[in-house]
């Protein structure tokens, strides 16, 4: 078991201007069972801390699997976290009852990374934004427009295309609909899932520099899930990084891309594309593919990948430790960082 | 409106694929498609037949001349009389009345009924094991069988027809609902609805009810044609309306004792009943095609 056998979750030492606090996070899929076969646990995501203070926008990004979209999910209680807590201003949303959490939804929002399903095709723009304007109480009729025209000019968008259906739209134009609908119910908080991933490099780009905006104009507080750390340098102020469920790094944006300690966050990094072909690589490859779920590797979850993995990583869960001010590694191994 | 927008994103976004509207998409697909125009024209004509027949049949479906018994068709008769000289025209179109709303009724109650228990079973977990259960012990049993034996609980009468014939197709349509809300429940807009904290009813209603629009639409005609001939087999076999009424499995019935000498009595009525199935089959696999948003590109 990890350090909360040994005694309560890995802390990340709080800091004042925290808007979200996550402590001990932990999701456990039950799957299988049934006709003889056994029942096994997926953890998705095991023992995940860390902490997204006010008006920043804290990147969260590990490969396909490493459980950071069941993180975005599980702060918003769109699936129910198996243990942990989640400190959304002082108020641990885990623990919040149905109509509470009901009501404490419109301070939180979400992004979602497919263009197409997050708007329903049989909803006029007006009506889906609309529907997040009077989602807790009604509106008159008069405001409501008002207020859909604009959102709908803040986020690049003209307003007389309103009674139009999704399917009239770009994906980029789509994104940009999910964007003002999440920002409809005037939320503190964001999680944005892989919210550029779908689109192409240029849309991309305008719809990275528009969470831009809002952050400036509006002070909007966000988690970033992304896997493009490129994308995810050039927009957030810290990354966290995920595998197999759990955090390996912590750092501010520029420091870890620029120094990543953890072996993982290196290799992650020497496989991102640098746009100049001349540029020298030395690419980190690693060993077969990120393990499932069901069997987690014991000890430290990497060690099976890791170039540095030596026989203690079998042994010891690596806390996450404090390496330098504000960046945290999980990692045994001191000579390498 | 400016043409540049305070985020400062110039207004040369793209425009999304040019849209047409829902009805041309199906106008076309109308022409194109000429079985489907003349499924389309059939069903209209049955339809309107039925509706108009007080007008349109020059006797009435009960009027009786033993003088003109038996009579084949002709000019007089177009479809020929029966054992009491009733005019076979008249007492098939004035059947079709009978039969064609029995047969819309009955899709009134199977998807009332289908689209509650599914939509139930699809999005709440917690129901979904023992509603899945009574719907598949539903399943099990014959179509005809159970519509008999409800109809015996009931008593023969035209609504209780109808309402057995409704429980007995309201397993396949809660089971097709129940499919596509387990898949609905999972996008992404429903989970936008629920991070949004829209109360659960106004989900079911906008986001689920609605796009289960296309797939209540296609069960439902195909149940349209299902009801027609299981109503005509009930009163075929005389557990549906009493035979003083016309209905076409009613006229099908009487018209057995007499299959040799005047087989016209059983076959326009069977051809009416052919004629509006084949119909609403056709434009049921049309409607599916239609519905789909996959294939509406391409067409």
């Amino acid at each position: 078991m990890g350090p909360a056998a040994a005694g309560g979750p890995t802390a990340v030492p709080s800091r004042p201007a925290d808007l979200l606090r996550v402590q001990g996070l932990r999701k456990h899929f039950p799957v299988g069972g049934g006709w003889g076969r056994p029942r096994v646990v997926v953890k998705a995501v095991e023992d995940v801390s860390f902490a997204v203070p006010r008006g920043h926008i804290v990147g969260l990004v590990g490969e396909s699997g490493s459980g950071k979209t069941t993180v975005g999910r599980a702060i918003l209680r769109l699936i129910e976290p198996t243990a942990g807590r989640v400190e959304f201003d002082g108020t641990d949303v885990a623990k919040l009852g149905a109509a509470a959490l009901r009501r404490f939804r419109q301070r939180m929002q979400i992004i979602f990374q497919d263009p197409y399903s997050s708007l329903n095709p049989r909803m006029r723009v007006d009506e889906i934004i609309a529907e997040a304007l009077t989602a807790q109480a009604p509106m008159p009729r008069a405001e409501r427009r008002d207020r859909t025209e604009r959102l709908l000019l803040r986020v690049g968008l003209r307003p007389e295309q309103m009674r139009r259906y999704p399917h009239e739209f770009s994906g980029g134009q789509r994104q940009r609909i999910g964007i003002a609908r999440a920002l409809a119910v005037e939320p503190d908080f964001i999680v944005a899932d892989e919210a550029v991933s779908a689109l192409d490099v240029s849309v991309q780009a305008q719809v990275l520099n528009l969470l831009q905006d809002l952050r400036e104009d509006l002070g909007l507080t966000m988690l970033f899930i992304g896997h493009d750390l490129a994308v995810v340098e050039y927009l957030c102020d810290e990354i966290v990084v995920m595998y197999l469920g759990r955090v390996m790094e912590i750092g501010p944006s520029e420091e870890l891309c620029a120094a990543p300690s953890h072996p993982y966050t290196r290799a992650l990094l020497s496989a991102a594309p640098i746009p100049d072909p001349a540029a020298p690589r030395s690419r980190i490859v690693l060993k077969g593919d990120i393990p499932s779920p069901v069997e987690v590797p014991s000890g430290c979850v990497f060690r099976t990948r890791c170039p540095h993995s030596v026989a203690a990583c079998a042994t010891v869960v690596p806390p996450l430790v404090e390496v330098a001010p504000g960046r945290f590694s999980a990692c045994i191994r001191e000579d390498i960082r | 409106m400016t043409a540049v927008h305070p985020a400062g994103i110039p207004d040369e976004l793209p425009e999304g694929p040019a849209a047409r509207p829902r009805w041309a998409v199906a106008a076309r697909h109308l022409w194109r498609n000429k079985l489907l125009l003349l499924a389309v024209i059939v069903l209209l004509a049955v339809v309107a037949l039925a509706a108009l027949a007080p007008l349109v049949a020059e006797y009435g479906p009960n009027a009786m001349r033993i003088s003109r018994r038996l009579q084949a068709p002709s000019a007089a008769h177009f479809f020929g009389t029966d054992e009491f000289g009733r005019d076979i025209f008249s007492r098939v179109i004035h059947g079709g009345r009978i039969s064609l709303a029995a047969g819309g009724l009955t899709v009134l109650v199977a998807c009332a009924g289908g689209v509650l228990l599914g939509v139930l079973s699809g999005y709440f977990a917690a129901l979904d094991g023992i509603l899945v259960k009574v719907v598949d012990s539903m399943m099990a049993f014959p179509d005809i069988l159970l519509a008999i034996a409800l109809v015996a609980v009931l008593g023969p009468t035209l609504s209780n027809v109808v309402v057995a014939l409704g429980i007995v197709y309201m397993p396949r349509v809660a089971r097709v609902v129940r499919a596509s809300t387990l898949v609905l429940r999972e996008l992404p807009f429903v989970e936008a609805a629920r991070a949004l904290g829209v109360p659960t009813h106004r989900i079911l209603r906008r986001h689920i009810l609605r796009n289960l629009a296309s797939p209540i639409t296609v069960q439902g005609t195909f149940i349209f044609a299902y009801a027609i001939l299981a109503e005509a087999g009930l009163s075929f076999l005389g557990v549906g309306v009493s035979s003083e009424t016309p209905t076409w499995g009613t006229i099908i019935n009487a018209g057995q004792q007499y299959a040799r000498q005047a087989p016209w009595i059983m076959l326009f009525p069977g051809l009416a009943i052919v004629l509006s199935v084949f119909s609403l089959q056709i434009i049921g696999d049309a409607l599916r095609d239609a519905l789909d948003p996959k294939l509406q590109k391409e067409v």
